[in-house]
């Protein structure tokens, strides 16, 4: 199978064998099926989502109440719990790191890779196989494991305990993506496009910065959506890399947060809720992207 | 373009992802070859950090049951997701229903991250104060409430569906898509053809599939060998928290970690590196040969 060209379109596509049964009769025993199916993706539907709905609804009720009864309704809304989150256990300067390391290290790749992308995607000499095999390779390694060179590399340049070494290491481990993805898509622009800049006079880099760049806005937005949740949920690296409070991701702020309140379930419930809104949010507002980049891999 | 200028575009990303990410990956198979003692590398070991791993205790007693635990996990996560994450994709093409509403609440759980579905999934299974065991009493089966975590014969069956409640989504969306760019032509005729809904299914639809579910089961592959945040959080960096399963849940993931920063003694990083390589080894040997299979059953169907 080659490349996808267009990841986004894939998925885009209409659903067509069920707009095509709407229009035939069922017959009863269809129906029936029609509706076990339905109960049933109903059913798995609050299976999915019941654990969250009651993750918030705990963090809005009292402690005593939550641990008394964890799945009854909040009486009030009790806030008391993000303070205490937010405040008392500086959930405020995890979030501010966690957005900081996050949207710096996307930012980066996002710079680095795009004209790989675009000479790996566009030209062909001598090497540039075996250079997109290289970078490509990265989407199949276990990074994790080189955790201990790491953390001695960063040590070298002074970088343990340093938000900018983690913004590296981040970066790096999401160029193999982002190549792929934007490589994909640099391959279906039309070839006249170049022809067109050149012969109004652009040059190399500007034909690439102001022709090139904005055609693949998509597959920016795709990559970056796609990279900013596995970073944003790391724990490994931070836990390693990391040792002062103030420079905490959420992650490993959780962690310690979840040692020091052990009994306060509604201010865990929160820690909780703090930790995974921004992803929902984003999420919600880019459903696109997402389902594009979970599904890109399906052309590799 | 010049090769020159091909340079200025390609070295900065070709730079940080050596630097990086294939730099340290090989470099963790060269410490292997050594002893050390603490940071400082001492004289060269040969194999001996290798068979140190089967060999001296605590890891020769955890390394093998890990190994396992890890197998099962992946086996039983594979087998969730290509039966029912198939079978919800198939009802998402053929109902009609809002099938981005039921995407959208599938794939949430995905991208709440390992770490907070591990503390979440921790709080709701708790024996005392959790609510599956209320649920559970609620509906009248109060007697099968149990500390689903640490009862070592529950815990790992339990993280597995943790773990495939999490993951659901991903292949949800990718069977979906993947149903959505079949050929109907061909469903067609074998329908005309008289082929009941399961033949159909069966004959025609399935094998479409495999390339899809050869991906999915290779992604789902590295993502269980490298395992760490959901078992950190389900039971506890050793493994025995209080109300931790004894281990039972302890994954590869969680025995690296554990080996080069927690218990590995003066030799942990030959240790861990040792274990690294023969994880980097299993994990992308594997990983390219069922790459390589899938592409050559690929080019056999078209």
């Amino acid at each position: 199978m080659t490349v996808l060209h267009e990841p986004v379109e894939t998925v885009a596509k209409p659903p067509r064998p069920a707009a095509r049964r709407r229009g035939r009769r069922r017959t009863p025993r269809e129906r029936a099926m029609v509706i076990l199916g339905v109960a049933l993706l109903l059913g798995y539907a609050v299976v999915a989502i019941a654990p969250m709905i009651v993750m918030v609804i705990d963090s809005l009720r009292p402690n005593r109440a939550v641990l008394s009864d964890p799945l009854g309704l909040p009486t009030s809304l009790d806030f008391s719990s993000y303070t205490k989150a937010w405040t008392d256990a500086s959930f405020a300067t995890y979030m501010g790191n966690s957005a900081l390391v996050t949207i710096s290290a996307v930012a980066l790749d996002v710079c680095v890779a795009l004209p790989a992308a675009y000479v790996l995607g566009r030209y062909q000499f001598r090497g540039s196989g075996v250079l997109i095999a290289y970078f490509l390779s990265g989407l199949m390694l276990p990074i994790r494991l080189g955790i201990l060179p790491i953390f001695y590399l960063l040590g070298n340049f002074g970088m343990i305990d340093s938000r900018v070494g983690l913004v590296l290491v981040y970066a790096a481990s999401g160029i193999p993506f982002s190549v792929f993805i934007m490589s994909a898509f640099f391959r279906g622009l039309p070839r006249e496009l170049e022809e067109a800049a050149r012969i109004d006079g652009a040059g190399e880099f500007r034909t690439f910065a102001r022709v090139m760049v904005p055609l693949v806005k998509p597959a920016i937005a795709t990559v970056v959506v796609f990279r900013f949740v596995p970073l944003w949920n790391d724990f490994f690296f931070p836990l390693v890399l990391l040792r002062s409070t103030d420079k905490y991701t959420l992650p490993v702020g959780l962690t310690q947060f979840f040692g020091e309140f052990q009994t306060n379930w509604s201010a865990l419930f929160a820690g909780l809720v703090i930790t995974t809104a921004p992803i929902v949010i984003l999420f919600l507002v880019a459903t696109k992207q997402i389902v594009a980049g979970l599904t890109a891999g399906m052309g590799k | 373009m010049k090769w020159r200028r091909a340079a200025y575009f390609l070295l900065p990303a070709f730079v940080m992802y050596s630097l990086f990410v294939v730099y340290p990956l090989l470099s963790a198979l060269g410490y292997s070859f050594w002893r050390w003692e603490g940071t400082a590398r001492g004289s060269f070991a040969g194999l001996s950090n290798f068979t140190g791993l089967f060999t001296t205790f605590p890891l020769n007693q955890q390394l093998w049951p890990a190994f396992w635990h890890t197998a099962v996990f992946f086996v039983g996560t594979m087998l969730v997701q290509n039966t029912f994450g198939l079978l919800v994709a198939v009802l998402l093409t053929e109902l009609p229903v809002a099938k981005r509403f039921f995407q959208t609440v599938f794939t949430l759980p995905y991208l709440v991250g390992g770490l907070v579905v591990g503390y979440l999934w921790s709080l709701l299974l708790s024996p005392s104060f959790g609510p599956v065991n209320k649920v559970l009493e609620l509906v009248g089966l109060g007697s099968f409430a149990k500390p689903w975590l640490g009862d070592p014969s529950t815990a790992l069956p339990v993280v597995i569906l943790v773990n495939a409640w999490q993951y659901i989504g991903f292949p949800i969306l990718l069977f979906g898509a993947a149903l959505a760019g079949l050929p109907t032509e061909v469903a067609e005729a074998a329908r005309v053809d008289g082929a009941s809904p399961w033949q159909r299914f069966s004959r025609v639809t399935f094998p479409l599939l495999l390339p899809s579910i050869g991906v999915v089961s290779i992604l789902t592959f590295i993502g269980c060998f490298n395992t760490f945040e959901l078992v950190y959080a389900l039971s506890g960096a050793q493994g025995n928290q209080p109300t931790g399963p004894g281990g039972a849940t302890d994954v590869l993931g969680l025995i690296f970690y554990r080996v080069a920063f927690q218990e590995g003694g003066a030799n942990a990083i030959g240790q861990s590196s040792a274990l690294a390589a023969l994880l980097f080894l299993f994990i992308f040997g594997i990983a390219v040969l069922a790459n390589w299979a899938i592409r050559r059953r690929e080019g056999s169907l078209t």
